[in-house]
């Protein structure tokens, strides 16, 4: 079981689990060269425009983010807020992302929160800049600064021109960021609001483009890990004399329980893994699969969360004229990044340069540097683009990997590029979820009473520890850090009495961590689904009910256009209709984190009950997140969304034994293919007037309960577990 | 060492190899420094290697190098460039068929493939080329539009 931070004891037995056996000598291993001193001290921290903004003297402005460009077409957006808020071309911009050395710590790239907290503090700092240069622009053509105007960073005054980079190019702003700076009015932006091609599409369909898994430096050499065959083992011993044969065969290198082997080819160290005799313990400490749910039921509770609570549920629950209850599950997931993860990293004179696809360099940097007992400052984090992670996958275990195989080997250039399994079976899952559900209505089929208590990890730390550092008994900065998972849990709805509460577990089987809304998912599939109960139970529709009960203007116009785009038939659930083969809508919307966006999803589903298949025809979605940066690509997240929740809802599930997760390759965890993908119709409301908020998650939230909803519409069949594999479907259609 | 004489991209390349089971895939992105096939799992499950040999798509993970003969290997830097992109290219960038694109390639080179043998294919029959070609974003819609459109202006 994944229980609390790692132990340190074999780290402070002074080395006796570290052993390095050299094929060759270590003389092979020069060095490298210093990429970590090449770049000028900039500052990095928030307050500074300097630390987000750097015009160069040929006019281009560099745009520094910390939040990084995780294949959603941030890169896009964020320089189509800056070009607008600078008045410069979009061309103009260069954008460097994610690089611990030059840009800012804007936290991790997660949550949605890139263009809503990221986005905006750059363009605080852009809107900062530009009156700076207003100002220096008045001065020196001796005007008023009301009195200019401004287009493609060139500052006129009748037929007088300066430019930004003749005002700045090169130099410093030596300026805070004035968090009073006014944005440019929504009627005055050209770019914001556009769909502007993103910037990367054209490179990654040429083979033009870069990936981290791309990255080559001189002297390179390659390692594979080999992973314990069960999650608990201990390393007793190994032998890699046949390993030796291989003629690109380095080194073994052994700390503790890691154990990885270096090649000076990629074929080489895959092969020469294959060689290597590894002897391990035993280890059974995962539960039974198919008694996993009551697993989780009965772990320790640490704390109690109660996300909302008015009036008095239980008195209600007492008095109410029906009653419902129902428990929901929802099993562990894997990210599944196509790319299995990789990163590069190499040491020069005690510094560690590290190239990651992760998502939080900033924090990585950090947890590097604890691993390995070397100062923060002598890391560097560089961040590329590798596969889609949607949440913490291996891309930061990958980059660990990296560092201490590097940090053996005389810091030579290490490259890791993680195998299908290692990506399978030991990315961080997001942790199987169970949630109890209580509903009380009166006489007149009104909701009185909503209780739900969600079964749920606890946060302990800020980071998900490094697998490396794990296996291998170094110094870790880790916890159990599965997300917000409590979000969500409390209801958009107004019911007189509610209360929900989340229990935090002491432990979950699975090193845990954030996959795309985590908790948002598990608790909306729970909430709209019961509602859907509730409402069936009373025989109202579910349009109607919500429409009545959200009292939030936004969330009621999303809804009506909703009603319209899915041509939503007024009407009670189930539809009664017999025949193997059956049809059914379902309904689901959420609020995201009762403060950001809005969205609501209608499914359209065939089920076959003979065979209890599900196929999803068709997914009907509307969002509001304020106002749009780029609408095609709020639509690319959304479709992706729909999509992947889709796959995960239907058919995904890590499958695991005693010792060791058994879902290891796309046989054994497949996701959605091709003929499978329903049609997908998106309408966005645009409100240019309005906060923008984050579209990477929140439509991913509403789609197991959709499903779940026009399942039983088309059945009288409720789902309440997911996936939503044909037995569990045929199971509960033979119940009914 | 043996040495393979390749044919990639209308080249001729030589690959040292001390194995001549290693994969086309190391050969083509270690050795020739090629970017487009990418690594995705080995197991030929996912498509993300995919290339065309003599007119078939292949998958370059499960494909020793030294089964390839005298094949001709176009990858996906083969078909055009950013500047001078092919039907297909053109059509993904036109749609913006792409979200982390670590499976474009997979999928540009099998549609290619698909459409040199098929002309005016329906959506399903679009739908079925690229079944064995996965992709974890969910960029489904837009792949199948782009291919479509391809199909179109081929
Ligand atoms: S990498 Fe070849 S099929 Fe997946
Ligand atoms: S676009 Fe990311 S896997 Fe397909």
């Amino acid at each position: 079981m994944f229980e609390t931070l790692t132990t340190r004891r074999d780290f402070l037995r002074t080395g006796t689990g570290l052993v390095v056996s050299f094929a060759l000598a270590p003389a092979v291993f020069g060095a490298a060269e210093a990429s970590i001193s090449k770049v000028n001290p900039k500052p990095t921290d928030l307050d500074h425009v300097d630390s987000f903004l750097a015009v160069g003297t040929d006019g281009t402005v560099t745009v520094y983010s910390g939040k990084v460009d995780l294949g959603t077409g941030v890169k896009t957006a964020l320089s189509q807020m800056v070009a607008d808020e600078l008045d410069i071309g979009f061309q103009q911009v260069i954008l460097i992302t994610g690089d611990t050395m030059t840009t800012p710590d804007q936290g991790p790239t997660y949550g949605s929160s890139s263009i809503e907290m990221g986005g905006f503090e750059i363009r605080k700092a852009a809107a900062t800049a530009r009156k700076a240069l207003l100002d220096m622009a008045a001065q020196k053509l001796h005007v008023e600064p009301a009195s200019l105007t401004v287009s493609g960073g060139r500052i006129s005054s009748g037929n007088r021109t300066v430019t930004y980079a003749e005002l700045v190019g090169g130099k410093s702003f030596s300026i805070g960021v004035d968090s009073n700076a006014a944005f440019k009015a929504p009627s005055a932006l050209t770019l914001i609001g556009t769909s502007v091609k993103r910037v990367d599409i054209p490179d990654k369909c040429t083979g033009a483009f870069t990936y981290m898994q791309d990255v080559r430096r001189e002297g390179m050499l390659h390692a594979r890990v080999i992973r314990p065959p069960a999650m608990g083992a201990e390393l007793v011993g190994f032998d890699d004399a046949e390993a030796k044969s291989v003629p690109s065969f380095l080194a073994t290198v052994r700390q503790s329980n890691f154990l990885a082997v270096v090649s000076s080819t990629e074929w080489g160290a895959i092969k020469a893994t294959a060689a290597v005799r590894a002897n391990w313990s035993g280890w059974e400490g995962l539960p039974e699969q198919a008694k996993l749910f009551d697993a989780v039921r009965a772990t320790k509770s640490i704390k109690e969360d109660i996300t909302s609570s008015v009036g008095d549920v239980q008195a209600a629950l007492k008095t109410a004229a029906t009653h419902l209850d129902a428990t929901y599950d929802f099993a562990a997931h894997t990210h599944g990044s196509i790319g299995p993860s990789c990163a590069v990293a190499e040491i020069v004179d005690g510094k560690l340069t590290c190239w990651t696809a992760s998502q939080s360099t900033h924090a990585l940097r950090l947890q590097l540097a604890t691993m390995l007992a070397i100062p923060p400052e002598n890391v560097r984090c560089i961040y590329m683009d590798g596969a889609g992670c949607y949440g913490r996958n291996g891309h930061e275990d990958a980059a660990s990997d990296a560092a201490l195989i590097s940090s053996k080997v005389g810091g030579k250039p290490v490259r890791v590029q993680w195998m299908r399994a290692d990506e399978h079976v030991w990315d961080p899952k997001g942790p199987p979820t169970l949630l109890d559900m209580k509903g009380g209505l009166d006489g007149n089929g009104e909701i009185v009473a909503w209780s739900s208590s969600l079964f749920t990890p606890a946060t302990m730390g800020t980071n998900v520890p490094l697998l490396t550092g794990m296996l291998a008994n170094s110094p870790s900065t880790g916890g159990i850090v599965p997300g917000g998972v409590t979000a969500d849990l409390a209801i958009p709805y107004d019911i007189a009495n509610v209360h929900t509460v989340a229990h935090r577990l002491e432990s979950t089987p699975f090193r845990p961590a954030w996959i795309r809304s985590p908790g948002r998912m598990q608790n909306t599939f729970a909430n709209e689904s019961f509602l859907d109960e509730l409402l069936a139970s009373a025989s109202l529709d579910p349009m109607s009910y919500r429409l009545e009960h959200i009292n939030d203007p936004r969330g009621e116009e999303l809804l009506t256009r909703l009603a319209k785009l899915s041509g939503w038939d007024e009407r009670p659930s189930p539809r009664k209709s017999t025949g193997d083969v059956c049809q059914g809508r379902g309904l689901a919307y959420v609020h995201y984190d009762l403060t950001r966006a809005w969205v609501g999803v209608v499914a359209e589903v065939e089920v076959v009950r003979s065979k209890g298949t599900i196929r999803v025809l068709r997914l009907f979605a509307v969002q509001d997140c304020g106002q749009i940066i780029n609408p095609d690509g709020v639509r690319n997240q959304i479709e992706g969304n729909l999509v992947q929740t889709t796959s995960r809802t239907l058919m995904e599930e890590v499958t695991f034994d005693r010792s060791t997760v058994t879902s290891t390759d796309w046989a054994s965890y497949p996701i959605i293919t091709f003929p499978d993908v329903p049609e997908i119709v998106v309408e966005l409301i645009d409100r240019p007037e309005e906060k923008s908020f984050g579209s990477g998650e929140p439509s991913a939230a509403v789609v197991p309960a959709a499903i779940s909803n026009a399942v039983f519409d088309a059945t009288g069949a409720r789902i309440r577990s997911v996936p939503m594999t044909p037995a569990k479907v045929w199971a509960a259609i033979g119940d009914h | 060492m043996t040495h393979f004489q390749l044919s990639v991209n209308g080249r001729q390349e030589q690959v040292s190899a001390d194995d001549p089971e290693m994969p086309l895939l190391y050969a083509l992105r270690n050795d020739l420094s090629l970017h487009g096939p990418r690594f995705g799992c080995g197991l030929g499950q996912c498509g993300a290697c995919t290339v065309i040999i003599d007119g078939e798509a292949a998958r370059s993970c499960i494909t020793p190098i030294s089964s390839v003969g005298e094949g001709k290997i176009t990858t996906l830097e083969g078909l055009g460039t950013p500047e001078h992109p092919s039907p297909v290219q053109a059509a993904f960038i036109e749609e913006q068929a792409v979200q982390c694109g670590y499976c474009i390639n997979g999928m540009i080179m099998q549609a290619t493939a698909f459409l040199s043998k098929t002309k005016n294919p329906t959506e399903g029959e679009i739908r079925e080329a690229l079944a064995s070609n996965l992709c974890r974003c969910g960029t489904h819609v837009r792949i199948v539009r782009a291919v479509q459109r391809a199909a179109r202006e081929i």
